[in-house]
């Protein structure tokens, strides 16, 4: 469903991807974790067309995403890390917009809409402007966004990102029905590794642009010799701190997202 | 088609939206002409022009849509900053659409600000000359209006944040603006100042208004008509090849 064959991406002197080869089978939950600039965000970047690889091949659904950039993005849907919604609009009138851009009919949008905001208990709110919406409830409509045109592949980059306990278990009861529901392939990243040790059908560790690992939590753990996920991914990527190069756009999106989650 | 309008509506919702932007982009205008309409009006009539607010009402109207749809561009540094941007960019549609959709929507807010100051200035005591001319100034300040939506979304899709935008601003289109004829007549001006009057697109603009609304030209209506369409097909050009290596 996915395959990433021998992706790279250099920023000036930084390889942030340095030749990354891996595939994704249909229906699967998969995992990709790393420290902070380790080149998730990137790798999922360069899948939804938003980066241009320096080289290497991928493919989504069978579509060439380099190619035939058109067709691949008809057949995802992404949760960015973060915030992307207009938040002028009403949580419907985003929606709305998503559909059409997808080229959803007005009757299909409706109903699609109607079905993803009560499923992330937004139906009664759906006429209020995003902007008075908490940081929680933004996250849960980027979801039911994401989901709107019912994509083959989802993306979701850090989609607990800030989120108190009891909204991450609940986007991840979504997430599970969701996936099994439409028979979704799904790729996440996360930093809370109990997220990919409970939900994960397959993880992939990396880290200074390289794939370090990669198979079910069993064979992770087995390789590491380790007795949980968090003491395997501490041997493979080590104790020290990083830092994360990023666009000022990222860091004045993070300064609002810390703001919203107040 | 579907989308283009969707992204257009967009544009429109948030400006109707937004009552500070709507009062705060019609205050600048007024502010010009009461304090030169009546500041320098009495200066203009003992040099033998005439009234002055009368020369002046096309100018500041065109002003008006000049500075509304450079808004433009700042809107989608907005986008690029509140993300929105990363919505539209990862969507099966192509940056065209994206970029025409948007710059149409902000052409319509720009020309409605204009057709504001046009009312406001009927109560500073203006009189157009023939009325019906007058909305030959619509189809004006819609082309005006699209070619800079087009050419801020090129300035918008490669500036990073608001201080580069206000520089753009700055340096080049209030210089435009003032070279433009839009204050004052650029008759009786050293030549060097003519040339640059002459090759400013939006002189064109300027002169083309006030044939419809007060019976004066300087260039003649075609040569108006056409410098403002060559000038609109190059922005729309220079928008949508700018526009497609946007980055979010």
């Amino acid at each position: 469903m996915i395959d990433v064959k021998h992706l790279s991406k250099r920023f000036n002197e930084t390889l942030a991807v340095n030749d990354i080869t891996f595939s994704v089978e249909p229906g699967e939950l998969f995992a990709l974790l790393g420290p902070n600039g380790a080149g998730k965000s990137t790798t999922i970047k360069m899948l939804t067309t938003l980066l241009k690889p320096t080289s290497g091949e991928l493919s989504l659904d069978g579509h060439d995403v380099l190619k035939e950039p058109h067709l691949a993005r008809k057949s995802f849907g992404i949760v960015f890390q973060d915030p992307s919604l207009d938040t002028d609009l009403s949580a419907f009138e985003n929606m709305q917009l998503h559909a059409v851009m997808y080229g959803l009919t007005l009757k299909q949008s409706v109903k699609n809409s109607e079905e993803l905001l009560k499923l992330v208990g937004l139906w009664e709110r759906k006429d209020s402007l995003v902007k008075t919406f908490s940081g929680g409830m933004k996250r849960r409509l980027e979801i039911a966004r994401g989901l709107l045109h019912h994509p083959r592949v989802l993306f979701l980059d850090e989609p607990t990102l800030g989120l108190d306990t009891q909204t991450r278990n609940l986007l991840w009861q979504y997430v599970d029905k969701m996936a099994k529901e439409k028979a979704m392939t799904i790729l996440f990243t996360t930093h809370y590794l109990e997220e990919a040790e409970n939900n994960a059908t397959r993880i992939a560790v990396i880290d200074h642009g390289e794939l370090l690992k990669i198979g079910s939590l069993k064979e992770i753990l087995k390789d590491t010799d380790s007795k949980n996920l968090e003491q395997a991914y501490l041997k493979l990527t080590g104790k020290a701190i990083r830092d994360e190069e990023v666009s000022p756009h990222e860091t004045w999106r993070a300064i609002r997202r810390a703001r919203s989650m107040r | 088609m579907r989308t283009i309008y969707f992204l257009w509506l967009r544009q429109i919702k948030k400006y109707f939206r937004s009552r500070s932007r709507i009062v705060g982009s019609v205050g600048q205008p007024l502010l010009f002409l009461l304090a030169l309409g009546y500041g320098l009006g009495s200066v203009y009539k003992s040099a033998g022009q005439g009234n002055y607010l009368t020369f002046l009402v096309p100018g500041i109207m065109a002003q008006t849509v000049l500075f509304s749809a450079m808004f433009f561009g700042a809107m989608i540094i907005f986008d690029k900053q509140f993300g929105f941007l990363k919505e539209t960019l990862v969507a099966p549609v192509s940056r065209f659409k994206i970029m025409l959709g948007g710059a149409l929507g902000g052409a319509t807010t720009a020309v409605i600000q204009g057709i504001l100051v046009f009312i406001i200035s009927l109560f500073l005591g203006f009189r157009p000359l023939h009325w019906v001319d007058t909305l030959l100034v619509l189809i004006f300040m819609s082309v005006l209006a699209l070619s800079i939506t087009s050419f801020s979304s090129a300035i918008g899709s490669f500036v990073e944040d608001m201080q580069g935008f206000q520089a753009i601003n700055q340096f080049i289109v209030f210089p435009l603006y003032f070279l433009s004829g839009a204050l004052y007549p650029l008759t009786r001006v050293p030549d060097w100042l003519r040339i640059i009057a002459e090759i400013n697109p939006i002189s064109y603009t300027v002169d083309a208004m006030r044939w419809a609304m007060i019976g004066t030209s300087r260039f003649g209506l075609l040569h108006d008509l056409i410098a403002m369409g060559i000038t609109l097909v190059l922005m729309l050009v220079f928008g949508a090849v700018r526009f497609r290596y946007i980055e979010a």
